[in-house]
């Protein structure tokens, strides 16, 4: 049986009176050993903030595993405490979201080779009729970045740096989202 | 023997095009660059599993939590999350937003001349069972202009978030009512290209969930994208 996919619309400018948790941007607990923070800001077009968009981030373990039982290898063990996986922020007026994380472990890919440790992102806002899909990368890998093969994927070495973050200081990271215009992140297809 | 990873089948030409003109705010927002293909990996087949820990059996009425009843007309909305394999997708979550009966959100940027409702916040959220099935209770939400173009109105509508069990799976999208006149003026509604398309986003007012004395019924039915299994190419070593 093949059932028609229901379609997307928009979030809409209104996303706040449901989606934003007060957990949402801790995937693990604020002072959590080894935690790092993934923050920035979300442009427009004409280079103005998005005060509305809500971001979304999806990664593996420190360990490079799921807990999920479409991992074939299973979670880690012991699996980190309090991880979820899963990050959530809304953009407040100047644009800015920040994620509290653990750093994901580098993973199989799925056409073979080693994917660098990465974030899936989804931004969802006003403005934007489907979510779009991006990776979080960490600068402060420079040679797993280098034989990442969605990485490699992409020619353009000034649209690939749009996937990577920067690393401003021992577990700070700095990841700029643009949805359009001369620096346009690079959005994927899945 | 190789594991297998699920594929999930692409959704391509159900979901709206980003860059339609017709919706302003999309015209600063939507990208321009081509989407690049992202062969789907182990991060793209799993997803946040997030179960009843979210949410409290009072979540998914809508009219409760406050100190009176909210106006508009009450209604249920339930129906089953399904995946295109047809398969019920059971203990995921779902979360709702919408206008109140008078056609105004409960949000400080929305400032449409009608009355807020002090019985009414907007908000809510439910966990799908075993078959997949969710059931909300709420007012029927208002329909409300917005600036997009002249004497612009959005049909009355409900904004749904669904996770699924993938990453690949997540949508968000907008439950509508059946035969509402706002149809064909609506960018949003028309920005879906297929119109049989459009269909699967309105309700069907349903009598048998109706509850006489109580509450109008509709039904409406949510599919995400399904899966096939391929050969996991992976070492699942690092």
């Amino acid at each position: 049986m093949t059932l028609p996919v229901t379609p997307s619309q928009t979030v809409g400018p209104f996303l706040a009176i449901e989606l934003p948790w007060a957990d949402g941007p801790f995937v693990v607990p604020a002072g959590t050993p080894g935690a790092i923070v993934i923050s920035g800001r979300v442009f427009d077009g004409a280079g103005q903030p998005v005060p509305d968009a809500l971001v979304e981030t999806w990664q593996a373990d420190p360990a490079g595993r799921f807990d999920h039982p479409d991992d074939p290898r299973g979670p880690a063990a012991p699996a980190p405490a309090e991880f979820r996986g899963f990050g959530r922020s809304a953009t407040d007026a100047e644009g800015r979201y920040q994620i509290v994380t653990l750093r994901p472990g580098a993973l199989p890919g799925p056409e073979g080779g080693t994917e660098a440790p990465h974030l899936d992102v989804s931004v969802f806002a006003r403005g934007l009729l489907d979510r779009v899909i991006t990776r979080i990368y960490l600068a402060d890998q420079p040679e797993a970045n280098a034989a990442d093969p969605v990485l490699a994927s992409i020619g353009d070495p000034a649209r690939r740096a749009t996937l990577i973050a920067i690393a401003d200081a021992p577990g700070q990271f700095t990841f700029d989202i643009r949805l359009q215009g001369g620096q346009e992140t690079v959005f994927f297809d899945v | 023997m190789k594991p297998t990873l699920p594929r999930y089948a692409s959704a391509a030409g159900v979901h709206p095009p980003l860059d339609s003109t017709a919706y302003q705010s999309s015209r600063l927002r939507a990208p321009k660059q081509p989407l690049v293909p992202l062969p789907q990996g182990l991060t793209e087949v799993t997803g946040p599993l997030l179960g009843p820990g979210r949410v409290t059996a009072d979540d998914a009425d809508l009219t409760a939590g406050h100190a009176g009843q909210p106006l508009g007309e009450r209604i249920i909305v339930t129906g089953r999350v399904l995946d295109s394999d047809g398969r019920p997708v059971p203990d995921t979550l779902i979360e709702v937003w919408q206008a109140n009966a008078s056609g105004r959100y409960a949000h400080v940027v929305d400032d449409h001349d009608a009355p807020l409702d002090p019985n009414f916040t907007g908000g809510g959220r439910c966990v799908t069972d075993s078959l997949g099935q969710y059931r909300f209770v709420t007012i029927k939400p208002g329909a409300y202009p917005w600036r997009n173009h002249h004497n612009a109105w959005r049909p009355a509508h409900i904004h749904f978030s669904l996770f699924g069990r993938a990453f690949t799976q997540r949508l968000v999208t907008q439950m509508y009512f059946p035969g509402d006149p706002l149809f064909p003026f609506d960018p949003i509604f028309n920005s879906v290209p297929d119109p049989r398309a459009r269909e699967r986003m309105i309700a069907a007012f349903d009598i048998e969930v109706t509850q006489p004395d109580w509450a109008l019924g509709f039904t409406w039915d949510i599919v995400l994208r399904g899966q096939a299994a391929t050969v996991f190419e992976g070492t699942g070593e690092i």
